[in-house]
């Protein structure tokens, strides 16, 4: 059974968004999600000052088995990509929610509202769903 | 519903993840693949594989047959016991399946088949079969262990009584022969020393369960392939396959042709190959930049062409990218590859990539 957070809110796509106190956003993979991929062995994360559109694809991790993309969850500017993913994918699969993060993010005006994101509750419900 | 092994609630019973495999139901990986992996090069690991599909051919022609239908020459197993690693060909010199046939007696041959290509293979071999008096017979009683690894023949040994322990041991490479009502061979699929046994298929899952408690790791299909890929060992449908000829696929050091009156399915469409050169070549290739080579990216080669992988992986022991590529045949040392829309510096190497646990790659 995965690990669903109380104080996160999640995608349909198995992304995770943490609200900082200062009002940016950290954004990752569920442990859901790095549990199916399996072993991470590669992960692209986006440049700072990238600017993105909700659902646009914005980071790939790759397992031995297959690759993934990673969709902005809401629009926004890039703050950073977490920079020690490069050396250390692997860290996805460890600590999904913590060191695992993939990038920052400051949201465009409204773009969080807008994006309709889940609750714990309601994601635990779409992974009961799923089957997992 | 798939089929299954008569190790699949063994699996479940284990954790393993369940993946479809050409209609069969077998486990990707128990915990993690990578681990999985490091096992097999370091110690010792246990797969699966009784989905493979043995048969038997006997018959007094049964040697006929095989120096007939296969394209390696098995006239190359002199001593009983002995195995041969060959391609079967079509009439175009395409690859209808690679296989291990196994040298029992002169009226008996075993071989090794793809799951895959089960049905295909053995309506073909019978069809030839037949015409040689031989009796084909799929032995689907049986289910087969590939136990892998630098500690893996140790472990094994003590699945047999003390005695047999010392027969298994002294057993040479490429080779196989009855045990205590088993069928060991001296053969595997990872670059490691190791056995594959065929038994009985109620015999099977108390010896997963005794090579488990003697420390050798239960290892899915996910490790089989990068394992398989370091070693610099092709899988049938990704590498070679009915479309494609032994010479672009890496297997040309198995097609026998030094015997001029050997007569095999493939030989003449293979000579007409041989006089004006095979186009392409398979080589490998080793990732210079950051990410993962896939199966069917598109293969850049500057001033000469385009080619496509075939094969590509995360290599575990060399911690970067690998993969089999077909090019065209001058494709000198290095390429570039369409990753996912971004084209990385690859450079060309002769596999394998790994063997017994060390790097061939500089």
């Amino acid at each position: 059974m995965s690990n669903v957070p109380e104080d996160l809110q999640y995608t349909k796509s198995h992304e995770w968004v943490r609200t900082l106190p200062e009002g940016t956003l950290e954004i990752g993979i569920t442990d859901h999600a790095q549990q199916a991929l399996g072993d991470l062995v590669f992960v692209e994360v986006p440049e700072a000052g990238r600017v993105l559109k909700a659902g646009e694809s914005c980071a790939v991790v790759e397992s031995v088995k297959a690759a993934s993309d990673v969709y902005a969850p809401l629009a926004g500017r890039v703050l950073a990509g977490n920079p020690r993913l490069a050396a250390e994918p692997e860290t996805v699969n460890t600590d999904a929610y913590g060191e695992g993060w993939l990038l920052r993010l400051r949201p465009a005006d409204g773009a969080l509202a807008a994006a309709g994101l889940m609750s714990a509750a309601e994601y635990r419900k779409v992974l009961d769903a799923e089957g997992g | 519903m798939g089929r299954h092994t008569p190790l699949f609630g063994l699996h479940q019973e284990l954790g393993a993840r369940i993946v479809d495999f050409g209609g069969w139901e077998m486990p990707l990986q128990y915990g993690s693949q990578i681990g999985e992996h490091h096992a097999v090069r370091r110690a010792a690991g246990v797969f699966d594989v009784s989905h493979m599909c043995v048969a038997d051919l006997k018959g007094t022609r049964v040697r006929a047959l095989l120096r007939y239908l296969l394209a390696n020459d098995i006239g190359k197993l002199k001593l009983p016991g002995k195995a041969l690693y060959s391609c079967m060909l079509n009439e175009r010199g395409g690859v209808l399946d690679d296989l291990i046939v196994y040298y029992r007696d002169e009226s008996f041959f075993r071989v090794v088949l793809n799951s895959g290509t089960r049905d295909k293979d053995l309506a073909w071999i019978g069809k030839h079969a037949a015409a040689f008096s031989v009796e084909l017979t799929e032995r689907d009683d049986l289910a087969m262990l590939a136990i892998q690894g630098p500690q893996a023949r140790a472990k094994a040994s003590q699945l047999f009584s003390y005695a047999d322990a010392t027969a298994a041991l002294a057993l040479e490479t490429f080779t196989g022969r009855d045990l205590g009502g088993w069928f060991l061979a001296r053969t595997g699929y990872t670059g490691e020393d190791g056995f594959e046994i065929m038994m009985p298929a109620q015999d099977a899952e108390a010896a997963w369960r005794k090579l488990n408690s003697l420390g050798v790791a239960s290892c899915g299909l996910g490790a089989r392939d990068t394992l398989r890929l370091e070693a610099g060992m092709n899988l049938y449908g990704n590498d070679m396959d009915e479309g494609t000829q032994p010479f672009e696929s890496g297997l040309g050091w198995t097609i026998a042709m030094a015997s001029r009156e050997r007569d095999f399915i493939g030989r003449p469409a293979l000579e007409a190959l041989v006089q004006k050169g095979s186009p392409a070549r398979q080589v490998g290739l080793v990732l210079e930049d950051r990410g993962v080579l896939r199966s069917h990216q598109k293969v850049i080669v500057p001033d000469v062409g385009e080619g496509e992988i075939t094969s590509g992986t995360f290599s575990p022991t060399l911690e970067r990218s690998i993969a089999f590529a077909r090019v065209p045949a001058a494709t000198a040392d290095k390429v570039l590859v369409d990753v996912r829309g971004k084209l990385l510096n690859a450079r060309v190497v002769k596999p394998p990539f790994v063997r017994h646990g060390k790097s061939l790659i500089n």
